[in-house]
């Protein structure tokens, strides 16, 4: 929690750079052995869409030299971390070693046959919406001072509510707006409870999640499941921006998405700019670090921090949605599978801004995405194995990297007037 | 503006903190306001500005009576505060800061920086109070964000400017900075209620005194015909000794001895720069030094709050380098921090409870893993007594305290147990005159019994004041100590870098 002293950074330098050599000895010790003469082929067209747009040559590398290439290089910059240090960069160079082990792993992983790059980063950015959608939550939320780990609720409540308003109706966008008001209510709740009635915020985040899910788990067996037309929603379907999604790569990569997708984008793009250049995120930022500053200036704190929540809840309630009107087209009991506690953990890692939670989604969106990909290549890892493997991811960066992380200074505290 | 407050009563639970105040305040006035600790000063400004409401009484402006909700309307009114513990946000720039809850925008809400810090310089330079729009609050030193915090108040337009202690935390060369401010800002009409411990500046800047007893006011004074000892006695009830007694004594073993040692700030410079310094039973060495100079630090490191980057540290022959702050403080040091809120007081926690914290598990308080609540109970009533703490009760929280007894809290504790060392940083320093002389017997007291003494404060009074031998750190080193007496001027010159010969030769 606060600032390292040198010799902190010291050992810190000592245990990134022991880190990096044990990331190339595995490298070159199990990706680069026992794999002469093989090659793997990177596919970067979109296997599933028609190939409108131009269509690109397969890159194909032989494993072992670049996978021992690889390793060589990450013992290297190991070396150097070790010996010499990279001072406040260290992080940002031990991120490109892990990129740099995992591009290894992959190689190895692929030998021999096709990886789908494409489907693989596409899978990424899908997996990332509720990650980061909740992360941004959250963000909003503690920004303003209020401890909000009710995101796995806020997912379930929304999905469940646009489900059955979009199978009602016909249209996902009310489906989606039905989520969000859904989110926005389970964020209400917990402001009242945390901020009117002083609640252990913690203690609030733990019952509206177990209440969410014991509500949506009941109304789907006892509403949902005698009237399946009540859990068919129309689904956002894929809506190809025009002229960017005929760019090869960058067009199916990003633009070629369902709405939730161009959402989750926007939201982070708006939360932004308007927590850190605008005056109604000024306040929300005082009131989340000093209310009592804020309040001998004339901000209200208590209005200020339950709009933050409701609104956090709201944006929840996009990625709620997301799990029935895009991914899976149909509510099923607890189908968030923890990802609110994933996004909880993007938002620490990317240390309380949107554009950071973004960046924490994506890394763990592509965790999710992997281990899709990797079941598909049948790689002699066991499935059920290869589905831990967004939680491992999470908890490596989350205990690598939140170490120095600083919290907005009145998270958590409710704030009382004399 | 002219400002009445006319019958104010506030009672907090076990405390009438005002009791039918009248105050006028007129235009173009600095009024001082002067009061034992826990008078109800802060208290009685706190409901001018909107932070509390008061039980009975009115508060008229320019004749009008005027009722506050929130701060919002006292601001709206003109009245700015600059509160006795700052109300800044710290990870915010000083722009932002200033211009919080009335921000410069270009529509749609957006922040409009350019004009904003144009605005703070336009300030800064009109009312003499440097600042630098962009810095990050929290690296700036206590005088700085003072300075914020009263560019704040006249961003706001405020008419009336409350200062409540304004001076406790700043240096000699930064109060005369303060007051320059303050005379320009009178010059331009406005009114300031001046709060402050130090009688000595009520003299040099104040227009009228107040003087606040138990929630009452007990008269008013002219600063230019009532003397440092009437304004005491008028204060206190009683005489009060202004000056300190204290015979010479026999030094005896070298209790702490600091050899060579090295403190890194957090970006890795050292703050403490091979420091040596021997201090003896019976004497009282005294640090001088404009803060920020490493005194903290060097405090941080002889009392194991903070590792040294090198050197020794040894107690009567024991080398306690290592030693993490429980050992230390079990083996006979005691220490008056200077951040007594983060570090000496824990608010949540009541007085008693904080009266026996650092010996909580051990006997009496604790045997057999259970506490004694009634020797706990003991303890702090008598030590609530001795030091005139002014509570409610020993259960009353100790964060709910006023500032000044806060502090007593924290004295009273390390006082209570046998010391070999003790170790004060700006012992009194929010403490009224009354508990300032209290404090001071003590600590000769302390030194009288035998125990090895160390005092570091940046007000001069009380370095030459109970200095057996006085040093001074300027950049991480430490001048001296030179046995007393040693003259004001040549600390001044010390404090401001001066070798000492030149010190030493300049005022001989
Ligand atoms: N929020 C509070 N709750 C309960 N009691 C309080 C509160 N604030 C102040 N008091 C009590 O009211 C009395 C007056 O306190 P106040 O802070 O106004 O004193 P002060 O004159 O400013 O003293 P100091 O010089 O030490 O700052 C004290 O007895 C204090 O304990
Ligand atoms: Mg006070």
């Amino acid at each position: 929690m606060t600032t390292a002293t040198p010799p902190d950074l010291d050992r810190r330098n000592r245990r990134f750079g022991i880190f990096a050599l044990v990331l190339a000895a595995i490298a070159g010790a199990v990706f680069a052995t026992g794999t002469a003469g093989v090659a793997t082929t990177f596919q970067l067209n979109d296997v599933f869409g028609e190939p409108a747009y131009a269509t690109l040559p397969a890159v194909v590398v032989p494993v072992a030299p670049t996978a021992l290439f690889l390793a060589l290089v990450i013992a290297g910059v190991g070396l150097y971390q070790a010996v010499r240090g990279f001072g406040d960069r260290a992080t940002i160079v031990i991120s490109v070693l892990l990129g740099l082990f995992v591009l290894a792993f992959l190689v190895w992983a692929a030998r021999g046959q096709q990886l789908q790059v494409l489907a693989l980063l596409r899978g990424t950015m899908r997996a990332a919406v509720p990650l980061a959608l909740g992360a941004l939550s959250g963000v909003l939320c503690e920004r303003a001072g209020v401890i909000n780990i009710a995101i796995e609720g806020q997912f379930l409540a929304a999905a469940f509510t646009a489900a059955l308003v979009s199978s009602a109706t016909g249209s996902p966008w009310l489906g989606l707006v039905g989520g969000i008001l859904a989110g926005g209510l389970v964020g209400a709740l917990l402001a009242v409870l945390s901020i009117r009635y002083r609640a252990d915020q913690i203690v609030v985040g733990v019952v509206l999640i177990v209440l969410a899910t014991g509500v949506t788990s009941f109304l789907t067996s006892q509403l949902l499941v005698p009237n399946p037309g009540l859990n068919a929603p129309d689904r956002f379907g894929a809506v190809t921006v025009p002229v960017l999604g005929d760019i090869p790569l960058i067009g199916p990569l990003l633009f070629r998405h369902s709405v939730t997708v161009y959402l989750m984008l926007l939201a982070v793009v708006v939360v932004q700019i308007a927590l850190f250049r605008t005056r109604w995120g000024l306040r929300l930022r005082a009131v989340g670090e000093h209310p009592k500053a804020a309040d001998t200036v004339g901000i209200r704190v208590l209005a200020t921090r339950y709009r933050a929540v409701i609104l956090g809840g709201m944006v929840a309630g996009i990625g709620g949605a997301y799990f029935t009107l895009d991914a899976a087209g149909q509510f099923s009991r607890e189908m968030s599978g923890g990802r609110g506690f994933i996004a909880l953990a993007a938002m620490l890692v990317g240390r309380y801004s949107p554009a950071g939670a973004l960046g924490a989604a994506l890394i763990f969106g592509f965790a999710d995405a992997l281990s899709t990909s990797l079941q598909i290549l049948n790689v002699g890892i066991p499935s059920t194995l290869l589905l831990t493997a967004p939680y491992v991811v999470t908890i490596l960066v989350v205990a690598g990297l939140v170490g120095r992380l600083r919290m907005p200074a009145a998270d958590g505290q409710p704030y009382v007037k004399e | 503006m002219k400002l009445e407050l006319r019958g104010i009563t506030k009672r907090f639970p076990g405390v009438v903190a005002n009791d039918a105040v009248d105050l006028v305040i007129e235009e173009g006035e600095i009024h001082g306001l002067l009061g034992e600790n826990g008078a109800g000063k802060s208290t009685l400004m706190n409901i001018l500005y909107g932070l509390y409401t008061a039980d009975e009484g009115e508060v008229l402006i320019d004749g009008e009576p005027v009722t506050f909700a929130g701060p919002g309307d006292a601001i709206d009114a003109g009245i700015g505060m600059v509160h006795q513990h700052f109300m800044l946000v710290p990870v915010f720039t000083v722009a932002e800061n200033i211009t919080l809850g009335v921000e410069h925008t270009k529509g749609l809400g957006l922040l409009d920086r350019r004009s904003a810090e144009a605005e703070v310089h336009r300030l800064s330079e009109e009312f003499g109070l440097p600042v630098d729009p962009h810095a990050v609050v929290e690296d700036l030193p206590v005088g700085v964000q003072q300075r914020v915090e009263i560019l704040k108040a006249l961003h706001r337009e405020a008419r009336l400017l409350i200062l409540d202690e304004p001076t406790a935390v700043l240096t000699p060369q930064e109060t005369e900075d303060l007051f320059r401010a303050m005379r320009s800002l009178k010059e331009s009409g406005r009114s300031i209620v001046f709060i402050s411990h130090k009688l000595k500046e009520h003299k040099a800047i104040v227009d009228r005194i107040s003087v606040l007893r138990r929630g009452r006011i007990v008269g008013t004074a002219d600063p230019a015909t009532t003397s440092e000892q009437e304004l005491a006695n008028l204060m206190v009830g009683r005489p009060v000794g202004l000056t300190v007694d204290k015979a010479d004594r026999e030094t005896g073993e070298a209790v702490l001895a600091v050899r060579g040692i090295t403190v890194l700030d957090a970006r890795g410079k050292p703050a403490v720069d091979g420091v040596d310094l021997d201090v003896h039973r019976g004497e009282i060495v005294a640090i001088a030094g404009v803060e920020g100079n490493g005194q903290t630090e060097l405090v941080r490191a002889i009392t194991g709050l903070d590792p040294v980057a090198g050197g020794t540290i040894e107690l009567l022959g024991r080398d306690v380098t290592a030693f993490g702050r429980k050992e230390l403080l079990r083996a006979g040091v005691g220490h008056i921090p200077e951040d007594r809120n983060r570090e000496g007081i824990v608010g949540d926690f009541t007085v008693a409870e904080n009266l026996v914290l650092p010996m909580w598990d051990a006997a009496p308080f604790a045997e057999r893993g259970r506490r004694r609540f009634g020797a706990i109970a003991e303890v702090a009533e008598r030590e609530v007594d001795d030091f005139d703490i002014r509570t409610p009760s020993i259960h009353t929280t100790a964060g709910s305290l006023s500032g000044g007894n806060a502090q007593k809290v924290v004295v009273a504790r390390e006082f209570a147990r046998p010391l070999d060392l003790l170790v004060a940083a700006q012992p009194t320093r929010g403490v009224d005159v009354g508990s300032i002389e209290y404090i001071h017997r003590r600590i000769v007291d302390k030194r009288n019994e035998g125990a090895a003494v160390v005092i570091v404060s940046s007000e001069l009074d009380e370095v030459l004041a109970l200095a057996d031998r006085v040093a001074v750190m300027f950049h991480g080193r430490l001048v001296g100590p030179f046995p007393m007496p040693v003259s004001r001027e040549a600390v001044g010159l010390l404090m401001a870098g001066a070798t000492p010969d030149e010190a030493m030769g300049a005022t001989r």
